[in-house]
Formats: C-alpha cells, structure tokens, sequence
C-alpha cells in the first residue's frame, strides 16, 4: 500500500461520512436533543480533521478544526442547534467536500483555506477560556503528530492505525477532563508506532503479504484495541471493477450452464442430468448472490435527499418535510448510479414548483408544512420509485399555453389531448421552467433529460397529477442491466431477443382469424387490441430478412403479435414464432455494428449460438412508429385515446360456473401453459417444475369449493388426458406460486369503481368491469386458505385445503 | 542481416494476403453464424468464440473482392484489434512466412480507392507478391455505409 492508496482510502471514507453528516445534521436540525446523532456528527467531523493532520492537508484540518470546535459547544449543551448554526455547518461539511474533491483531483487540498466560513463559525462560538485551552491542547497533539508523519514518510501507511485509534478516542468522553490523558497516550502511540516500524521494516521485506498486511497486522496491540471500540459489522471493501469481473464471469457460468441443460436433456443418462440439474441450481443461487453484492440500498442516495430538501425550501421560504418509505430496497449499483441525478432533480422539483409557500398552504387549507414522500418498492422484477407531494398539483390550463406557446403542440392538438397527455408535456425537451429563476432552473438538468437519463437504463417516468392535492412521479426502472429477462423469437430462421421491460403482452391469431383481424389504415397493418387500434410492424420486413415466400408463408400461419412500448407508444412486431423468456447476458456491440440502431447488444443462448437483442425503441423509430422527435409522437399519441389516469388493468378469468373473476395485472409475473404431465404431487399439493424451482399450483376450484366437496380431490393427480392447465404465476410477497384456472378471458381496464363487498373467503370485493359483476381475489387469502408454502423447496403436504378432483382440468383453451 | 518479421498468410480470391503473425489471435474453421440485419454489408455475423461474442468480417468484401463461391466456406482468422477481437473471413489459410524487410515494396500508386488504405504494401515472394494488410484499417467500417440503409 502506497501513501496514494491511504489518501484514497481516506477519501472513500470521509466522503461516506460526509454524506452521514448531511443527514445527521439535517435530522439533528429537527430533533436538537438527538445526543446520539450528535456523537456521530463530532466523531465524523473529528476524524477527518484527525486524518488529514497526518496525510498534511492543513487547511482541510483548519476548517474541520473550527467545526469541531462548534461540534463541541453542542455536545455539552453550551449551545443549541438553530438554523443559523446548521447552516453554518452544513456550509463546513460543503468546504470539506469541496477540499476533498481538489485531493482527489490534484492530491493537495487547494488554494481556498475558507476565511469566511472559519469567521463564521468561530464566531458562533460563546467565548470560553478552558475550551480555547482545550484546543490548543489539541493543536498540540495533532501538530504533534503531523510531525512524526512528516519524519517518516514511508511509513505513513502505519499511522492510518494510529489516526483511527486517536480520533475514536475521545468519543463520549467529557473532553476537558481527559485532555491530557489523551494527548499523551496519542503521542505515546505515535512513539510506539515509529518503533514498530522500524522494526517492520526486517520482516517486511520478506513477506509477501506484506502489502495487505500493513494497515492491520503491523499495528499488534494497537490494532485490537480499535477493533474493540469498532462496533462496525463484519464487512470489507472490496473494488467495483473486482464485482464487476465476477459478474461477467457468472454471465459465462450461466450461458454454459443453460448449454449444459440443453445438452442433458438430449442424453439419456441419469447421472449427468443429476449433475446438471445440482449445476443449475448452484448456477442460479451464485448468479443471485454475485447480482446481491452489487446492490445498494436505495436509501444510499436517498440519504442525501434531506439535506437537499432543507436546502430549497429554505432557498424559498418554504416548509417541507421529507418522508422516507421503502429505504432499504435493493438496486443494482450501476443503476442506482445512473439515477441518482434525476432523482435529485425531480424531488427539488418537488419542493420548488410542487409545494406551496405556508401561507399560500394555509390559504388552501393545508398544514404549513409540505409533505413530500419518496417511496420505493419492488413490483414485478422492476423497481419502483415515486416522488409525491402534497402541493399544488400541476396546473394542466398553464402547461398547455407553455407547450403551445414554445410551439411544441398546435392548439387543435392542445384540445384533443387528454390530461395525462398534458402532465406528459413538461417531460418535453424545450418545456423549460426557466421562466422563473430559482436555484433549480438554469442549472441544465430539465424533466426532458431526467427523462432520457431513466430510459437509457431501460426505465419509464410517469406523472399524476391532481390539482391542489400534489403531485406523483413515478420512475420504473429494471434491477439490474448486465443480466436481463427476455423473450426469445424466432424471425427469418434467427433467433432474437427482446427484454422484457418493452414487453406488454403476447397475442396469437389463428390463422383463419388472422386474415380478418388485421385491417389496413390505408396500407399499414393494424389490429384492434381491446377496442384500440395497435400499429403492427413485421420485423422481418423491418429487418429486410422478407422476401416473397414469407408472405405467401404468412397467409396461412397464426401470427404472433408481440406487443410492445416504446416512448409511450405501443405497438404490435410480428415475429414467426415465440420462443420462451430466458436470462440473457448482455454483451454490447462492437463499434462496427454501433451504427445500427434497432441491436442494443448481443447474448449468447444456451445452444451456443448468438442472438441480437432488438433495441425496441430503436425498432420503433425505424418502423416510424415512435418519431425521434417527441413532438410528433404526442400528435399521433393524443389521436388515440390514452389510459385514463385511475383506471386499473385487470385480468379476468373464468371462475366457478358462470362466474368471472379478477386479478390486478401487478401481481401476474407470468401466464404459463403447463401440459398434465408435468404436473406432480408434493404431498396433496400440485406442483410442478418452473424455471428451476418448485412452483406450487393452487387450484382456483379447490379454494372456491363447498368445503364437503374438497376431499376427494386432494390426492388425484389432474386427469392424465386433459389438455395443458392453464396457470397464472403469481408473485405474492416476493414468492412465487402458479393458480390454476379453467380459463384466461381477457385484459382489461377499467375503473372498477363500482363495487360491493365480498360474499365469500379469498374475495376482496365484487366490482363491475365492463358491465360484468366480478369478483376480486384476494392473493393472500388463496395462499392462506391453500395452506401452501410458496418457498422453492418447502411446498409440503401440511395443506388444509381439502376438495374435489379438478375435472375440468385444460378444459379452457 | 536485414531484418525479418513473420506473417500469417491466406488466399483470397486466389490472391496471397498475410497479417503480421504477432496480431493474430488463433485461426479456425469456420463457425455457426449469426447474420446481423441491417449491418455494413462487409459484417457476415456474429460468432460466439467461447463465449466472446466476435463480430466477423468479410474479407472479400471489404477488399471489394468478387464474392466467395456458393459452396466455399470460410476460414476465420480471429485477429486482435483496438476493439478487441474480430473475425476476418478468408478462403484458405496459407503458411506462416517469414520473409526479409529487404523485399517490401509499397502499393504502385495505380492501386486506388478505400482498398489502397488497407494494403500497406506487397512482399516479393519468389514465385507470388504477398499483399500486406493493416489489420486496424481493415476492421474500421466508418467508410463503409451500411448497406440496408438507414
């Protein structure tokens, strides 16, 4: 380890503490006899001043110095947190950050030493004799060891030790009584340290772990007496590249993996199936815990949200309160890198143009003090975040005039849009809010590129408005970029992928249905999804793989409708055939195919063949279906009419008899087909084998049954001659479990506002949906009547649910 | 003693091209192919080189060459570029040759087009002239358009 690495180190740290201290200080703020925060705002302060005196940076430690100074009179309660004080020293911990940033840059801590902020802040303190002794008491001890740094240079790595031991030291001690004691033994370790490493210097030489070593090792005594003060969990740092490697490397183990499994389902031979099977397992359980050590909370960047918060509202007179759900969801680091920026932008938004003055707050109604709610959760292998506010809503008539006005929309156009349409306009580049000057306009980042900033990584945004009630911004983005889900299709004997995040739906058109079904708008395909006409494009016209054959082919095939989403735009891509979804690595493309826009990479599928991946939103401009300008496609987008916000999606199914039944499409993962035979019993449970695990099938019929009539179909495999069973695969709880129903009807959407109360278990409510009475099941009331277990491995016998057989077993379809 | 440097050696439309051994990666028969649409017409595919997803390039193209016969199929010289590595496709493989700085001349100002920047110059071998490629100006394709058009 070299002194740069210790200097990087240093930087890696502080910067986290930073962060810590933005956080703290704001909360601090809001709860001045939080001792325990305060603690940990001294110690941070404490130990970068505490480093930086042994690395040299002394105007970094001047500024951290005059701080702590501060951070003291709080902490014995000589002074109270105000506003002016926080501002004070939130204005220090910005010269830290700032200083820390030249260090990183140029390794030296810069030419501004900050006199103002040190005035300041020095003159926030109440004069007092004993403490201006303490800290010359203390200039000593750092001066002190500075010193010795300067001495022996080489070994710099050692007083890393030192400087922690010395910086934890004081912690919860009343300072002024044990100044003294503490100075010395700070010395006195120093002392020990430059002997130690002189003495290092024999061994060192001969050991090759030497590097590693140093920091901890070296110090002996030293260093145990700071792992006992240190109450940090069992963690170590280790580079992103380093995770990164290890992530490419499980994407090979997974693509030989499902090689292998395509190999050993074509070898009749027991003993390799066993091993491939163990292998998939071990494959997909390294795959998830490789993607783990790459996530982060979300609560990391949200961390710095308060203080950002803090920092508007008080730039405008405004009072906001900031409220945190869903902290510690997980996502990958490279997206949480890729989004921290807009995030920023759209809650700063938020408290900017969102929230209202007090008064105007009061006026309204409204607690003086906004709320603004940042919410994260996991729903169908994406992420979710949303930004609400309880201000005053966008104000549909002002951004309309504004589009129009900036010549973004006609105004016959600005008539037939819908009010979604309108909220979507600001995400429109060249609908500036810069009109009005606030710290937050002018600053380069509008809603436009917080828009493009979260598609780039595969994510939507979306707005809801209400006036006078707030505003939600939602962005959807997927977990992870380095492995995605996708559907595999097959176009022109090539096999294609598209991930699945574009995906809305598949649709099949038999072939005597099909040549009805598709209409031509004069000359362009089009087929009537729900009552909405849906733009088809063939993608191998798209990609120039059709010649005649292929169309004569088509006129007596099924077609296969892909629907897809592309900019807010759907349409159907025709594809020959729909293969299965798979986890695909993404590989990108090299620069000699970078020009061609409709491939987002390549991946590589289990035969050991390559696939393209289709850049759907690439696909959409070459198809013109999405135009690269926004403007346009807001024209062809506000011709057809829209989701309505409030509106739900729901899939209806058949229930028992005559009946339908619902669930909300966010708890659908998948609709799967599963033939008889692949169905086997666990106990008295259904299961069957899905995509490496154990999906447990709970059957719609057994849960509705009469309960006398349940017992008969308990142990009863479904009829071995009945066609596949249809099953919904549902995600409840971040577990999965498969439903099986007689018949899937439809898609729809719908209000479902008119609703009754259920009149029987597992229903939520009945409501109507287009003009049928239909009940709402309740997901975790099926799993709890079930009885089932939905982990992979532990679906047993213990089910309570007992019925009749399931006769009716594939009788849709 | 003049100084010598090793090539790699291939046929290409009867043709004798050689790239410096020492930017050769390994050579190998030809391999399933994955055609990209809409790419350069000089791209013949894809090919997954042990899990390494390689772009290849068709030579005969590239050298604004006649296209390979129906049955012929290719050899793929895996070579290393800037970009990592990238398959050329080339009829046969020749020998590995070692030949005397002494005996190259540069191109005849006759040759024209995109094809002279990618022939650095000739060998005089004793009974054929082995043509020399620059292996970085034959992978670039910013000077080929793509030839579905976008």
């Amino acid at each position: 380890m070299s002194d740069s690495d210790i200097v990087q180190d240093f930087l890696v740290e502080s910067s986290e503490n930073l962060d810590r201290l933005d956080r703290d200080l704001v909360g601090l703020e809001k709860n001045p006899r939080d001792k325990e925060a305060l603690a940990g705002v001294f110690r941070t302060i404490h130990t970068i001043k505490g480093t930086c005196g042994f690395l040299g940076f002394s105007k970094l430690e001047k500024v951290a110095h005059v701080g702590e100074n501060l951070l003291t009179r709080l902490r014995d309660g000589q002074l109270a947190l105000n506003p002016e004080l926080t501002t004070a020293l939130l204005g220090m911990v910005d010269a830290v950050r700032q200083m820390l940033k030249e260090i990183q840059a140029s390794g030296q801590d810069g030419e501004e030493d900050y006199p103002e902020l040190r005035e300041t802040l020095t003159r926030l303190l109440t004069p007092d004799t004993a403490e201006l002794a303490r800290d010359k008491d203390m200039d000593q001890a750092v001066g002190a060891v500075s010193a010795a740094t300067e001495t022996q240079p080489p070994d710099a790595e050692r007083f890393k030790v030192v400087s922690e031991d010395a910086t934890l030291s004081p912690i919860g001690n009343p300072v002024p009584v044990k100044v003294a004691k503490k100075k010395a033994k700070t010395i006195a370790v120093v002392g020990e340290m430059e002997e130690s490493a002189r003495n290092g210097e024999l061994p060192a030489a001969t050991g090759p772990s030497k590097a590693e070593g140093m920091v901890l090792p070296a110090g002996g005594p030293q260093v145990l007496e700071t792992k006992q003060r240190d109450p940090a969990p069992e963690t170590i740092r280790v580079g992103v590249n380093l995770l990164d490697k290890l992530m490419t490397l499980v994407g090979e183990l997974v693509l030989a993996r499902n090689q292998l499994l395509q190999l050993a389902n074509t070898v009749e031979n027991p003993g390799l199936q066993a091993v491939s099977q163990r292998m998939n397992l071990i494959a997909t359980e390294l795959q998830e815990e490789v993607m783990k050590t790459r996530m982060q909370p979300i609560g990391n960047i949200w961390g710095q949200f308060p203080r950002t918060v803090r920092d508007v509202a008080l730039g405008c007179g405004k009072q906001v309160n900031i409220e945190m759900e869903g902290k510690e969801t997980e996502i990958d680091k490279t997206i949480i890198e890729a989004i921290k920026d807009p995030l920023t932008h759209l809650v700063r938004n938020s408290v900017d143009h969102g929230i209202e003055l007090p008064q105007d707050r009061v006026k309204a109604g409204k607690h003086p003090a906004g709320r603004l709610i940042l919410r994260a959760f996991h729903e169908g292998g994406q992420v979710n975040i949303e930004i609400s506010d309880d201000g005053c809503g966008l104000n549909k008539d002002r951004i309309r005039d504004k589009a129009m006005e900036r010549g973004l929309i006609t105004a016959e156009q600005a008539g037939r849009m819908s009010e979604r349409e309108v909220f979507n306009l600001i995400f429109l580049p060249g609908f500036s809010t810069a009109a009005k000057v606030t710290n937050v306009s002018g600053r380069g980042v509008g809603m436009d590129v917080v828009k493009t900033n979260v598609e780039k990584i595969g994510g939507v945004v979306d707005v809801h408005s209400k006036a006078g009630q707030g505003t939600t911004i939602r962005v959807k983005i997927p977990l992870t970029l380095a492995i995605i889900p996708a559907l595999v299709v097959t176009c022109g004997g090539d096999r294609y992928a598209i991930p699945q995040v574009s995906l809305l739906e598949l649709v099949r058109l038999e072939p005597e249905h099909a040549r009805t079904a598709i209409e031509m708008v004069h000359g362009a395909p089009v087929y009537r999804l729900r009552g909405r006409l849906l733009p088809l494009v063939y993608l191998d016209r798209e990609l120039q793989l059709a010649d005649d054959s292929a169309a004569e082919w088509r006129q007596h095939s099924a077609v296969n409708i892909v629907v897809l989403q592309a900019d807010g735009r759907q349409f159907g891509l025709v594809v020959d055939r729909i293969n299965d979804t798979e986890e695909i690595v993404v590989k990108p493309l090299r620069k000699q195919l970078k020009t061609v826009k409709t491939f987002a990479g390549s991946s590589i599928m289990g035969d050991g063949k390559v696939a393209l991946i289709l850049d759907v939103l690439g696909l959409a401009q070459r198809a013109s279906v999405v135009t690269e300008t926004r403007d346009k496609a807001l024209v062809e987008k506000a011709a057809e009419s829209s989701v309505e916000a409030g509106k739900q999606t729901f899939l209806l199914f058949a229930g028992l008899g005559d009946s339908r039944m619902a669930i909300p499409l966010s708890a659908l993962a998948r609709l799967e087909e599963f033939p008889v035979s692949q169905v086997e019993m666990s106990g008295t449970q259904w299961v069957t084998q899905y995509r490496g695990q154990i999906l447990p099938l709970i059957r719609l019929s057994l849960i509705m049954q009469e309960r006398r009539n349940k017992l008969r179909g308990l142990q009863e495999l479904p009829a071995a001659d009945g066609g596949p069973i249809q099953v919904l695969v549902l995600h409840h709880e971040k577990q999965r479990f498969g439903l099986v129903v007689d018949r899937i009807l439809d898609i729809v959407e719908d209000m479902a506002d008119v609703q009754s109360p259920p009149t029987r278990p597992a229903v939520i409510y009945s409501v109507v949906i287009g003009n049928r009475v239909t009940e709402l099941l309740d997901i975790a009331a099926i799993l709890q009547i079930s009885g089932t277990k939905t982990g992979p491995s532990n679906a047993n016998g213990s089910s309570t649910a007992t019925g009749s057989a399931l006769k009716s077993a594939g009788g849709g379809n | 003693m003049a100084q010598t440097s090793q090539f790699c050696t291939f046929y290409l439309d009867k043709l004798l091209f050689g790239v410096e051994l020492k930017g050769v990666q390994e050579v190998i028969r030809s391999l399933d192919m994955t055609k990209v649409p809409l790419a350069p017409s000089v791209v013949s595919g894809l090919i997954n080189l042990r899990g390494q997803i390689v772009t290849a390039v068709d030579l005969r193209r590239r050298l604004e060459l006649k296209p390979r016969a129906a049955g012929l199929r290719a050899m793929n010289v895996v070579v290393r570029s800037e970009d990592g590595a990238i398959s050329l496709l080339v009829d046969e493989i020749g020998d590995v040759v070692e030949v005397d700085e002494g005996t190259f001349e540069p191109s005849p100002e006759t040759l024209r087009g995109s094809v002279r920047t990618m022939i650095l110059g000739v060998h005089k071998l004793e009974n054929q002239l082995l043509h020399v490629l620059d292996i970085e100006k034959a992978c670039q394709m910013s000077d080929v358009g793509a030839v579905a058009g976008d």
